[in-house]
């Protein structure tokens, strides 16, 4: 006797759900892998360990970290600000929080570029204190700051409108002033969030081509980033080597967020 | 000195961290925002106009508009079956699911357009039998689609499964004992409750759709005037330094994202509550 | 219609809801689920009506003999009422409760004049006249239970079931609406099937209990019965206040007979503890002079305090109810 079901419907979503997933993304995905596959062992590791992926990497990995890590900075304290605090133009700034998320990455891309350009708006006063914006790592690092903050506020945002002013209360009453009540109250209940934020900032930036790729300069071993360097090497035809790139690449990801996910189960487990 | 609750702090600490957080959104936000407009307009109104109505920039504006009218109804139908069967039923695999549903946020869009032209590209698998029977995917409108179709998937489905979760299967059960179909509980019960929320998601998955770079730029092979996009069309410009054709076209498109918080922060305000998804 | 159900097994998981349940419900009664939550009483409800079902191949449920185990919820024709209403938000409450009729295909779909008429046929039932045109939000709990209920009924059922009905109400509101429940049902006289955890409430309204624990039936019967004669342990202490004596006995507080430490027939004697007078009631902790740690609970009339002249630190004497023959309090559920 098949399990039965109260609600209509499981079927038909079950399929087409399935369907699309397997359609869209898991076959495509599979034929990624099967044609890295393709290469042995030997060629994998030549691929991979060479000076011009390996420089790519460091930079794609090291930058999407160190912005998802500002980003979290950043984001709480817009965050808090958003929550906490009224002013004139808050409605307009909130709203405009989710303007990365919006904007086409190709016009993020150009404009950064624009701004952080050593003859730019900001690009010229950076200049001054020795700093290269843009064609540089640090143009790397600021767009993909761009991409990835908004996710930080986003999640820690609602987390922070939950709290209730109880608990701050209740640390008040017992002599805790603010930066304490905020330090060993508040913050410890607002770290899986953060963490989460951080994740999702991580991955987005990981993976970010458009917003990059401009602002970077693209110079091999100094500015270019690994997605950049998949196109590259199927501007070459060089389909096999893309492949690989793009498997390693993915595999490497997912590690880096499956453990960042596990991290974040220990504390959300330790906070209950 | 004037009493203050103690869940808040100081005025001055207050206005220092307000300041802040001001400078970081006007500097990270605004400025940009601004800039794109400034550049577009920079050397006037006749430029700005002449860069849109050029060929080229109307073909791109058509390729664009068609590929979201196709890959955004797509993935509506995905979404909204994919937070039906995660919400209202509880099965084995469901975990898993929900992971593979978010599975295209954690892929590059670079590779997103790798994988389809690794299938159905000159070299690819089915590359050769295409080419027998001269169907064009990859540097061509379906391959476009295909890569749209990919990234923006998780969209929908993103913005709806949080709601329907929290909106239990209650009504859903009610409407059941009632005697109605699946059919009728969706439309009369279901749809009303979500309707703001799944506009969001598709007005998201829109933008996303129409402002795609990396996987589009995989599989278009950039032919002008033919499978350029307009997100493709402005790097084209940048390239060719015609800055400010550049920014016209980026200024459209910045215009669409405007538009689309416009309608998100109108949605929330008619809802009365945030919906603040990730993205 | 009377509502049989045999022998159901159900278990989500590893975790067993229902252990082999078997229960007969008279065509026309009001009858009560008890029991603590988790006790498996929602569930059985909702097995009755076709919202979950029993493990594949444990038992059955039949409508007035007729198998509808595997009958699906919207063809049972049952009115289920959901703990915390399930209203249409979106909807007003006159279209709340023309949905069941509304829904039907149209050939047995009623004419809509004939809907409007059924609709304000049931306003009136429930006594909502005058707020057709509201919004669930816009009522009070009391009123929202009452369109749940009138959007069950719109569909004619033969079995009218209610989810812990009264379990979100304030305490006022419920009492009122208990009465109003009660009158209500002996006016249309429909089986009805209610889940609730509340003792006071089974007992007021039900014509048949059914105490519940740990995914089994402990007792069934009539509130009284029940009352005066449980079967277990679990029945005496989960139906009203209990003592629990030395010797294993229990004994309901206003069984106790209170007398002199002095006078013939004492059982025990013991000091007073607490005495609280409260209208024309009082209530006593009595702590046995036997030097047993258990305190003993006693209900008396405020005129009998006072006659007595007892105050707090007083020694008395107690004496307890003859043990009945059916009582078997020392037993374990089954």
């Amino acid at each position: 006797m098949p399990k039965q079901r109260v609600i209509p419907g499981f079927g038909l979503s079950m399929g087409i759900t399935i369907f699309w997933l397997s359609g869209i993304i898991l076959i495509p995905l599979a034929a990624l892998f099967l044609k890295a596959a393709g290469l042995g062992p030997g060629e994998w590791w030549n691929i991979l360990t060479s000076p011009r992926v390996l420089a790519a990497a460091k930079l794609t990995f090291g930058a999407s970290a160190a912005a998802a890590g500002v980003s979290m900075v950043l984001g709480l304290l817009v965050a808090w600000v958003l929550v906490r605090y009224e002013f004139p133009g808050k409605k307009v700034l909130d709203a405009m929080v989710d303007l990365p998320f919006a904007l086409p990455t190709a016009v993020a891309g150009i404009t950064l570029t624009q701004i952080y350009a050593p003859t730019g708006w900001l690009g010229q006063y950076l200049a001054k204190w020795g700093i290269q914006g843009a064609y540089s790592p640090t143009g790397v690092f600021i767009a993909l700051t761009f991409i990835g903050f908004p996710f930080v506020v986003r999640t820690v945002q609602p987390v922070m409108e939950d709290l209730g002013p109880e608990l701050e209360e209740a640390s008040a009453s017992l002599g805790a002033n603010r930066w304490t009540t905020f330090r060993r109250v508040i913050f410890p209940l607002l770290v899986p969030a953060l963490i989460t934020g951080f994740t999702l900032a991580f991955a987005r930036a990981i993976g970010e081509y458009g917003s990059v790729i401009f602002i970077s300069g693209n110079l091999p071993m100094k500015t270019e980033i690994l997605p950049l360097l998949i196109v590259a090497q199927l501007e070459q035809f060089k389909y096999e080597a893309a492949a690989v790139i793009a498997a390693g690449m993915l595999l490497v990801s997912f590690a880096l967020l499956f453990l960042i996910n596990l991290l974040q189960r220990r504390l959300n487990w330790q906070t209950r | 000195m004037a009493l203050r609750p103690v869940t808040t702090e100081s005025a001055p600490v207050r206005w220092l961290l307000i300041g802040l957080a001001v400078a970081i959104l006007t500097l990270f936000l605004l400025l940009p925002l601004a800039a794109v407009f400034i550049e577009a307009f920079r050397r006037g109104w006749e430029v700005f106009t002449a860069a849109l109505t050029e060929d080229a920039a109307f073909s791109a504006i058509k390729l664009t508009l068609i590929a979201a009218a196709i890959s955004v109804p797509l993935n509506t139908i995905f979404g909204v079956a994919a937070a039906w069967l995660i919400t209202k039923f509880r099965f084995k695999g469901r975990a898993l699911l929900l992971s593979l549903i978010d599975l295209p946020f954690a892929v590059s869009p670079v590779i997103a357009g790798l994988v389809f032209v690794l299938m159905f590209g000159a070299k690819g698998w089915f590359g050769p039998w295409l080419m027998e029977h001269d169907i064009r995917i990859i540097f061509a409108l379906p391959g476009i689609i295909l890569a749209t179709v990919f990234v923006t998937s998780p969209f929908v489905a993103r913005e709806l499964i949080p709601l329907m979760e929290s909106q239990g299967i209650d009504q859903e059960e009610a409407a059941v004992t009632l005697g109605a179909s699946g059919l009728q509980i969706f439309r009369r019960v279901t749809i009303p409750n979500i309707k703001w929320g799944l506009l969001y998601g598709v007005l998201l998955c829109n933008a996303r759709a129409m402002g795609e770079f990396g996987a589009v730029s995989v599989v278009s092979g950039h032919i002008r005037g033919k499978t350029n996009t307009l997100p493709l069309h402005v790097e084209v410009l940048y390239n060719e330094y015609q800055f400010s054709a550049a920014f016209a076209c980026a200024a459209l498109l910045a215009l669409l994202a405007l538009v689309t918080l416009g309608l998100k922060t109108a949605v929330e305000h008619f809802t009365g509550h945030g919906s603040k998804g990730r993205h | 219609m009377s509502v049989s159900i045999q022998s159901i097994h159900k278990t989500f998981g590893s975790y067993t809801a229902l252990d082999d349940v078997s229960l007969e419900i008279p065509d026309g009664s009001l009858t009560a689920l008890l029991g603590p939550s988790g006790s498996g009483k929602t569930t059985l409800l909702r097995i009755v009506a076709g919202l979950e079902f029993a493990d594949p191949g444990s038992g059955r449920v039949l409508f007035h003999g007729e198998d509808v185990t595997e009958v699906p919820a919207g063809s049972r024709g049952v009115g289920f009422v959901f703990q915390h209403y399930a209203l249409f938000k979106h909807m007003s409450v006159a279209d709340n409760i023309a949905f069941g009729l509304s829904v039907l295909p149209g050939s047995r779909r009623p004419a809509k004049g004939d809907i409007e008429a059924r609709v304000h046929e049931l306003l009136q039932l429930v006594k909502l006249e005058g707020l057709e045109k509201r919004r669930p939000h816009e009522l009070s709990g009391g009123q929202r239970q009452r369109v749940a209920l009138a959007r069950a009924l719109a569909i004619r059922p033969k079995i009218l079931l209610l989810d812990e009905p009264f379990g979100a109400l304030d305490a006022q509101v419920r009492k009122d609406l208990r009465r109003w429940l009660r009158q209500f049902h002996d006016e249309i006289g429909l089986t009805t099937l209610f889940v609730t955890h509340d003792q006071e409430e089974a007992l007021e309204l039900a014509d048949q209990v059914v105490v519940m624990r740990n995914a089994r039936i402990e007792q069934t019967g009539k509130p009284q019965d029940i009352y005066d004669e449980p079967r277990t342990s679990f029945v005496y202490e989960f139906l009203g206040e209990v003592n629990k004596l030395d010797d294993g006995r229990y004994v309901r507080p206003h069984e106790i007979e209170l007398k002199f430490a002095a006078e013939e027939g004492v059982q025990v004697a013991g000091r007073v503890s607490h005495l609280f007078v409260a209208g024309p009631f009082a209530r006593l902790s009595v702590v046995p002079e036997s030097g047993s740690r258990r305190e003993i609970e006693v209900w008396a009339t405020r005129e009998q305090v006072e006659e007595m002249a007892l105050c707090d630190g007083d020694i008395i004497g107690l004496r307890f109810p003859e043990p009945k023959p059916a009582a078997r309090p020392q037993g374990k559920a089954k």
